[in-house]
């Protein structure tokens, strides 16, 4: 650690002028110009191999169901019925399935999906999880019980039960499932976010803060949330996995993807029947799933050690 | 209770020195990390005599605390452990755990720093002890309690044969330290470690345990290992001393000889830069530069070269050995230590102590802050579901003082003094629970609006107690100084014209900047906070305990720094802090506070000079003095008991059952102390010195 350097002769500085060694004392003259957060959060990101591999392949999945259509004649919802449950091949790349349906064409699709749905959907209820529970945590008193209370009002109502009686209203619409997802997942969350906020709050800095004049939303965002970096990350990325099953579970109730639209969660409910028979069924949307899940852990892990200032893999490259 | 330290003659008077109880050869710990191995202890050789202290000094970081963990054998399993620890012929350092916990407790007790972590909770503290007794010997149950309330009242527990039932929660943390070294002297150990035994407790209790501790070792005739930071503790209860510097003993000779003559730069320096509660205010504070260093990949050099005055470039490639210069006892580990003992060099370096910058340049400003009879209880309650309230804690009582621009007002008191409460109630900026506050001309019950409150927080900043808390770890040191100015409305340019000026001031490289707090050490953070409190040129600066988390090779420049602001800018400071010597150096004035109560207020020196309540004679007499001579022959003051709870002040004098002037009054004034409040009277002398006391 370098010496401070006392522009003037005072009595602190004084022995600024001590030998000291000059390879380790930070450099004078500075412009006065700083990075900056987030260009040093970036920096710190771009360190982590690992973290970049997950991007380059969460970018590869989001262009493969972009464009990946244009690549076969069928479309998903096209059946050739004179090529039913066929192994991977020339015409077919991945096989079909027993309606005939083009088993790439259907990955395609229901990757894109799946990815719109459960990166929103779980962006969502980190984000509402985020900012109810902190800010609960934060300020406190009646709005902090009021919130608590409906937190554990709606844990214990039977959420199926609810959708299965307004699902002959709502049901159809994929966008309807990221809201219905989101609406009865936030719960969990945010009781967890709340318990560590509670400790957050009594922090000297989030003191320092308020004896600062700074409002408490900004407290909120800037101190509390920040610092539950690692706890948020961990939701997200497991967040995207447990959407991708349990939107199959709600298809069962008439809502989110239906026939003939498909989804990486229908194709491998679908597929898990006929994993011995017709294996390549359940095969390629398993790997797609997985490799969406590995990239978001990759993400995830990279982006946790480039905002935690404490972790030296963050500061050297993700080496560990 | 006065009393006059008796002290034994060391045993080097005779011609036979006795065979060691503890011989350390050549200690070396290191714990693996990410950044390499961080090498703890480097090479620490020392010798242990039976009846005798060692004192063992460092700063954070300096190794003490892993020797001392090494030699109890309770190093993490991670960390690597070589040398040799040999205890009555065996050797420590060889030994597996099951070996060692048959050494653990019986041949070495062990004394921690925190009491409360120290004993299970869930076992009376008599049963810990007749655990403690079994565990090594064989005694029945019923013999074994009978020794555990033997050892209750051989370290000051009164009523003995009733507490030996209470659990470790019901004790305050001085009678709570008390079982704990009747726990370590248990088994009559040849060897005693005390890692920070007295750090964590008020130092009024200090002065008992340590007491406390000294009785322990006569009665089991153990050699002492003491651990501390603290200069004046060794100074008066250690035989030899031996000062720790990155991971190495630098210097080890008996006391006198080192707090007479130090001759390793380093010990010099550190003696310089304390401040004593004696020595006169002019007396500046030298700080040695820099920071202590981090123990990963230290330089092939000496490990103090980079911070010292008299440093030559032999001590910049090889790191010397510990080696007794000629003519002198004790061993030092410099390259210079010939030329210091003949007295041909310095070893604080030629370092010319700054121009006292203090009462001459005193220029009295407005009052920035006026408190007048400022009351804040705290209601006491029982029960989960339903909250009784059964009493009311009065934190805060009457309290008041002014504070003009320029001038540096501490409030000093132990903990549990209302001292704290005090200081936030001040920077709440609501209208109190009883008295008023006025904060700049503006008296915070007018305050209607949060607006208003935030148009006067500009007014008054506050620094906190320790700078690795108060910084938001994933801030960068720009943004956490930018934020007070965003919070203000400052635009960009605003902002980022202001932060490199802030830097400047604290005396912090701007390319600190670009920085996260962990990347910081202790000084420069604390330098951080500071800069953050000044960002919008308050009036009014509230200092809580701005030194206690730092280290003490730091502290000092903290203070000059503090000093040189006040100076410049002509702010006011309102000091919250226990220890009353670092308040000497850099404040006008001193309040000092006792059960929420202020006792005694007036000018730093005439506070020192001529303290006139028994409280604040007794907080001065038990500070302990970083020199051996006068720490041995003044008289000291030793209070009984603790501070009581605020819950039940007792209804005249709130000293009262502490107080030894009590004691000795006669009848009349007695029954004052007991049954009336004392009024708060000013000195004879017209200054403005006033006191709380019927019998002065």
């Amino acid at each position: 650690m370098g010496i401070p350097v006392s522009p003037d002769t005072t009595p602190d500085g004084l022995l600024a002028t001590a030998p000291g060694p000059a390879a380790q004392r930070p450099p004078s003259g500075h412009d006065g110009r700083y990075l900056g957060r987030r260009r040093l959060y970036v920096r710190r990101f771009r360190r982590n191999r690992t973290a970049v591999a997950g991007v380059v392949i969460l970018l590869l999945l989001v262009l493969f169901s972009a464009f990946g259509g244009l690549f076969t004649p069928y479309h998903f919802s096209d059946a050739d019925f004179s090529a039913l449950t066929q192994a991977p091949g020339a015409e077919h790349w991945f096989g079909t399935n027993q309606g005939g349906n083009d088993v790439y064409a259907s990955a395609v699709h229901g990757l894109q999906r799946s990815l719109v749905i459960a990166v929103t959907v779980s962006v969502l209820t980190v984000a509402v999880s985020a900012v109810v529970g902190a800010g609960a945590a934060y300020l406190g008193g009646r709005v902090e019980k009021a919130t608590l209370a409906l937190i554990h009002f709606l844990l214990i109502v039977p959420s199926f039960l609810v959708l299965a009686l307004v699902s002959h209203r709502l049901a159809g619409d994929w966008r309807v499932l990221i809201l219905v997802l989101t609406v009865f997942g936030w719960m969990s969350t945010t009781r967890v976010v709340w318990s560590v906020s509670t400790s957050l709050r009594e922090r000297d800095y989030v003191l320092a803060a308020e004896f600062m004049g700074v409002r408490p939303l900004r407290v909120v965002l800037r101190h509390i949330i920040p610092n539950l970096g690692s706890l948020l990350i961990v939701n997200l990325t497991l967040g995207v996995v447990s959407t991708v099953l349990s939107e199959t579970a709600l298809s069962f109730l008439g809502f989110g993807v239906q026939t003939p639209d498909v989804s990486l969660g229908t194709m491998l409910a679908d597929g898990a029947g006929t994993i011995t028979s017709a294996p390549w069924l359940f095969a390629f949307p398993a790997g797609l799933t997985v490799l969406l899940t590995v990239s978001m852990t990759f993400v995830g892990d990279g982006l946790r050690d480039a905002l935690d200032p404490t972790s030296t893999t963050g500061a050297a490259g993700g080496r560990r | 209770m006065t009393l006059a330290p008796a002290r034994r003659t060391g045993p080097e008077a005779g011609p036979a020195r006795p065979a060691p109880v503890l011989s350390v050869r050549d200690l070396r710990v290191s714990f693996p990390s990410e950044a390499g191995p961080v090498e703890a202890v480097r090479g620490v050789d020392f010798d242990l005599l039976p009846g005798r202290t060692l004192g063992i000094v460092g700063e954070s970081g300096s190794g003490k605390s892993a020797t001392a963990l090494a030699v109890i054998g309770l190093l993490p399993p991670t960390a690597r452990l070589g040398g040799r620890i040999l205890l009555g012929g065996r050797d420590l350092a060889a030994m597996d755990d099951t070996e060692l916990s048959r050494v653990r407790g019986k041949d070495i007790g062990m004394v921690f720093q925190d009491p409360m972590s120290a004993l299970t909770p869930i076992f009376s503290v008599g049963r810990l002890l007749s655990q403690a007794l079994r565990v090594h010997r064989d005694l029945s149950r019923k013999d074994a309690w009978e020794q555990a309330v033997e050892l209750l009242d051989l370290v000051g527990i009164p009523d003995p044969r009733e507490r030996a039932k209470a659990f470790p929660h019901e004790f305050s943390g001085g009678m709570r330290q008390r079982v704990v070294i009747a726990l370590a002297i248990a088994n009559k150990p040849s060897v005693l470690v005390a890692d920070e035994p007295t750090t964590a407790l008020d130092v009024t209790v200090q002065a008992q345990i340590l007491d406390v501790l000294r009785l322990a070792q006569r009665e089991t005739g153990a050699g002492l290992v003491l651990i501390t930071h603290d200069l004046g503790v060794v100074a008066g209860y250690a035989d030899d001393v031996a000062v720790m510097y990155a991971g190495r003993i630098v210097e080890h000779a008996g006391v006198d000889e080192l707090f007479g003559r130090p001759t390793m730069p380093y010990t010099a320096r550190l003696l310089a830069g304390v401040p004593t509660v004696d020595s006169g205010v002019e007396r500046p504070l030298i700080p040695i530069g820099g920071e202590p260093p981090s123990l990963v990949g230290l330089p092939d050099g000496c490990a103090f070269a980079p911070r010292c005055a008299v440093a030559r470039d032999l001590c910049r490639t090889t790191e010397p050995d510990l080696a007794a210069p000629a003519g002198r006892p004790g061993r030092v580990a410099c390259h210079r230590a010939q030329e210091i003992a003949d007295g041909s060099l310095d070893p604080a370096g030629d370092a010319t102590p700054p121009p006292p910058a203090r009462a001459a340049e005193r220029t009295v400003g407005d009052v920035v802050l006026r408190v007048e009879d400022l009351v804040r209880t705290f209601p006491v309650t029982k029960g989960t579901l339903l909250k009784r309230r059964v009493g009311i804690l009065h934190a805060v009582n009457r309290v008041g003082f002014e504070l003009r621009a320029g001038e540096t007002l501490a409030l000093v008191g132990e903990s549990g003094s209302g001292k704290t409460t005090t200081l936030r109630e001040v920077l709440r900026l609501r209208a109190p629970e009883g008295g008023r506050i006025e904060v700049a001309g503006t008296d915070v019950a007018t305050l209607r609006s949060a607006a208003q409150v935030r148009g006067l927080r500009r007014e008054i900043q506050i620094v906190l107690q320790d700078p690795t808390d108060a910084l938001d770890p994933r801030l960068t040191v720009f943004d956490l100084l930018a934020e007070p100015l965003q919070a203000a409305g400052a635009d960009r340019t605003a902002v980022r014209s202001r932060v490199p000026r802030l830097l400047d001031l604290v005396g912090l490289d701007r390319a600190v900047g670009d920085r996260f707090p962990a990347a910081l050490s202790g000084g420069q953070r604390q330098r951080v906070g500071i800069a953050r409190a000044l960002a919008r040129e308050p009036k009014l600066l509230v200092l809580d305990e701005p030194l206690s988390a730092l280290d003490v090779s730091v502290q000092a420049g903290i203070v000059n720094l503090l000093v040189r602001l006040k100076r410049e800018l002509g702010l006011a400071y309102l000091v919250v802090a226990h220890d009353l010597a670092v308040v000497r150096h850099f404040s006008d004035r001193i309040a000092v506070m006792y059960l929420g109560h202020i006792v005694e207020s007036g000018a730093t020196e005439e506070i020192f000079a001529r303290p006139r309540h028994p409280y604040t004679k007794a907080l001065l007499s038990a500070i302990p003095l970083p020199d051996p001579e006068r720490e041995r022959r003044r008289e000291r003051i030793v209070l009984k008991g603790e501070q009581p709870s605020a819950a039940r002040l007792p209804a005249g004098c709130v000293f009262v059952d502490r107080c030894p002037l009590h004691r000795e009054a006669d009848e009349s004034v007695r029954t004052r102390c007991r049954t009336e409040r004392p009024p708060t009277v000013g000195a004879s002398d017209g200054s403005d010195h006033q006191y709380a006391c019927h019998a002065v």
